[in-house]
């Protein structure tokens, strides 16, 4: 019974760490594009200074 | 300087601008830096999923301006309309509902798993009320689109499958409560929850495969800029977008353009494409003084445009009027799903209300009457019927999809499914639609002609020398090298080839479209164009009547041109219908009983596409009529209409399987009930398998479409 005491609120607490951190991707809008952050890890950025 | 940067600052404008095109991160990181290399822009940014891309840029810079720029990247695009900007997505309210209806689901059947294995007495009470914890905020979130949509429905005195859900989950949720509270056996918050989370996916799923289509339809709509160059005092030139046009103004308007508003010809004469307007092929020849309407396509030569009447007023919006009357004749159409509903749920609410009077009568004790009552509404609680039409939708749009057929409208599928009539537009639908080389003229062409033709045609944007360049490379002809080439607008093109004149220009004195290949030292080779059936549309004629549709042709062209591809289609035909006419036509076939497809692609269609049972226009149709149609097929092949409408039918075949398989599982539960022998256990039990079979035998669609 002490076991459950502590596995529950820790079970539930990291569930609702995951709902949370969905919830607040949805609200950053990184379901806005999908296609596009799959794509756009593909870009060859150079960035930084030119070369 | 930082006055000079604030300034800058509030100059700064967005702009939105839908890409068709970009489909890869090459597109993306092309478009993207070949913009950011302007001075002007501050940010730009595409959305590949949507297709639209966001521009932060100088007041300076123009929209036409950030459309010419993409189209020097290689990219064709439009600048959106403002009300298009954020298009509306019926996805996002509901992946909130169903993300804590997923999680709360998966918790609360933890803990009721180990109360099913035998936990009782505190161990018990404390689940529950963990359970009730989690699972009464859970389904008060979760659940509301479907207590909204129960809600709006009983307000107006109607009702939908919303409504026996909502009030299953509601009182699943009250009895849980008081057995927990009464330190009882049975909670219901799992199946309540996974109810909903079940319900939440159909849905998602549906409203993905809904935007889905929608964003391909929208990436269709016309490439065309909407909107003029208008010659201000003085001569200097100005691009206005089509709302800022007002009489009075002259606009300039490019061979090859589409009129943005209707005026009366000031200088110059031209020969005018109505087709879109009226059905008519044959172009109609405007001189000084005549009216030019807005939505078609100037053929020969730059003409000055006073326009006299612009946006609302034009003939144009007037088509637009006479749509949205007939919209409303179809809203009426209740679906598959709510006409089950309408029984179904009087059936089990009656049920429950017997099953507690029987109990009673048989000397049970009220709250023993109540739980029966209860677990009966519980385990009618319509989790496979709610599944059964969504998720063969899904399936079957999903096909369709992949074979190039977008379904626009959630029920355009049962309504395809019933029709027995159709009635098609002659121009741009059973035809091309564009005036095409004729394929005789090409093939006796000899290879020296041909070469300096695609040559010459490739510096042209007039539509017959679009047509003729893509032919004659579609078989394979290689460019002469032709110098020094100049368009002469409304004659045609001439050029330099080893120093010797050559042309491709307008027969004189020639009626009907055609152009004359002029070689030095050769006689003349003259290509007639003329619009031709589209290559399939015996066959998909063929299909239509093997699936026991009777066709005929509704046609705005004149008698001549309707009665030759009457002819050849062996269909009989109406010409020169007007808008208001088609219309006329589909409510005399109504009347009498008959369900109409109607397959059109123009402006003259618009009001026929709204006013039939449902409407079908090809991807190269005008916007109006890609927005009225509930399906658009985009192969150009016209068997997209009889594969679609075997898609139809086999997808509500499944659907009346589904509901057979949701109905036996009923029939085996509610006796169950009845007896007052459901448990918690049971219900999930029975509530998930039946669900898995409704959408284990909605996958048969995956290959509805072939």
């Amino acid at each position: 019974m002490n076991g459950v005491l502590i596995l529950l609120p820790i079970a539930l607490g990291l569930g609702l760490m995951g709902l949370a951190s969905f919830f607040w991707a949805m609200r950053s809008g990184q379901f806005e594009d999908p296609d596009g952050a799959a794509s756009r890890i593909l870009i060859d950025d150079d960035g930084g200074p030119e070369a | 300087m930082s006055a000079a940067t604030a300034r800058q600052q509030s100059q700064l404008e967005t702009s939105v601008l839908a890409v068709p095109g970009a489909h890869c991160a090459g597109c993306m990181s092309k478009i993207e830096r070949g913009l950011g290399q302007l001075p002007q822009v501050a940010s730009a940014r595409l959305n590949l999923t949507s297709r639209l891309l966001t521009v932060v840029h100088d007041a300076t810079l123009d929209d036409r301006q950030l459309v010419d720029e993409l189209e020097r990247i290689g990219f064709a695009a439009k600048r959106q309309p403002r009300a298009l900007e954020k298009p509306f997505s019926a996805v996002k309210p509901l992946l909130g509902p169903l993300a804590v209806a997923g999680f709360a689901g998966m918790n609360v059947m933890l803990l009721s798993v180990s109360v099913w294995s035998g936990a009782d007495g505190s161990t018990r009470d404390l689940f529950h009320w963990i359970s009730a914890l989690i699972g009464v905020p859970a389904v008060a979130y979760a659940g509301r689109p479907f207590f909204q949509s129960a809600w709006s429905a009983l307000k107006h005195g109607r009702t939908n499958m919303d409504v026996p859900i909502s009030i299953g989950v509601t009182i699943a949720c009250l009895l849980s409560l008081y057995e927990t509270a009464t330190h009882g056996e049975h909670a219901w918050f799992d199946g309540a929850l996974m109810l909903l989370a079940f319900l939440l996916a159909g849905r998602v799923l549906d409203a993905m495969m809904r935007d889905r289509a929608r964003g391909a339809v929208d990436a269709l709509l016309s490439q065309a800029a909407q909107g003029a160059l208008v010659v201000r005092d003085g001569g200097a030139l100005e691009w206005l977008p089509a709302e800022a046009l007002e009489p009075g103004m002259i606009m300039r308007v490019a061979a090859g353009e589409r009129l943005a508003a209707d005026g009366e010809i000031l200088a110059g004469a031209s020969r005018f494409d109505q087709s879109l307007l009226t059905g008519e092929t044959a172009p109609v020849a405007i001189a000084r003084g005549g009216t030019a309407l807005a939505g078609t396509l100037n053929l020969d030569a730059p003409v000055d445009v006073v326009v006299s009447h612009a946006g609302r007023d034009t003939t144009l919006a007037e088509i637009a009027r006479l749509m949205e009357a007939s919209t409303q004749n179809r809203s009426k159409y209740v679906r598959l799903a709510d006409r089950a509903a309408r029984w179904y749920a009087p059936a089990v609410h009656t049920l429950a209300a017997s099953a507690v009077v029987g109990w009673l009568i048989a000397g049970a004790s009220l709250y023993q009457s109540l739980v029966i009552g209860v677990a009966v509404l519980i385990i009618t609680c319509p989790c496979a019927l709610g599944l059964a039409v969504p998720v063969a939708q899904v399936v079957a749009s999903g096909s369709l999809l992949r074979a190039g057929i977008m379904v626009k409208d959630g029920s355009a599928l049962e309504r395809l499914a019933t029709i027995d009539r159709a009635l098609l537009d002659k121009t741009g639908t059973l035809t091309v639609g564009r005036p095409q080389p004729d394929p005789a003229a090409l093939d006796a062409l000899p290879a020296d002609a041909a070469t300096v033709a695609l040559a010459l045609a490739s510096h042209s944007r007039h539509p017959v020398s679009r047509a003729l360049c893509d032919e004659l490379a579609r078989r394979g002809v290689k460019p002469a090298a032709v110098t020094n080439v100049v368009e002469e607008p409304g004659q045609g093109m001439r050029g330099l080839l080893d120093g010797q004149p050559v042309a491709l220009r307008r027969p004189e004195g020639a009626s009907s479209t055609a152009v004359a290949i002029d070689l030095p030292g050769k006689p003349l080779r003259l290509v007639p164009f003329a619009d031709r059936l589209r290559d399939d549309a015996c066959e998909a004629l063929g299909r239509l009547e093997g699936q026991g549709i009777t066709c005929s042709i509704l046609s705005g062209d004149a008698a001549p041109a309707v009665a030759e591809v009457a002819r050849q289609t062996g269909l009989t035909g109406q010409a020169s219908a007007t808008p208001a006419d088609k219309q006329h036509a589909i409510a005399l076939l109504q009347g009498a009983g008959h369900k109409v497809l109607m397959v059109g692609d123009g402006l003259n269609d618009g009001p026929a596409l709204a006013a039939a049972d449902v409407s079908m226009a090809p991807g190269s149709a005008s916007d109006v009529g890609m927005q009225a149609a509930d399906l658009v097929f985009v192969q150009g092949s016209l068997t997209a209409i009889p594969k679609a409408l075997k898609a139809a039918r086999f997808t509500m075949q499944v659907v009346r399987q589904n509901f057979a398989l949701a109905i036996g599982y009923n029939a085996l539960a509610v006796p169950l009930a009845l007896a007052g022998m459901v448990t918690p256990l049971i219900a999930a039990a029975a509530m998930s398998l039946s669900s898995l079979l409704v959408v284990a035998n909605s996958l048969r669609l995956v290959r509805a479409a072939k």
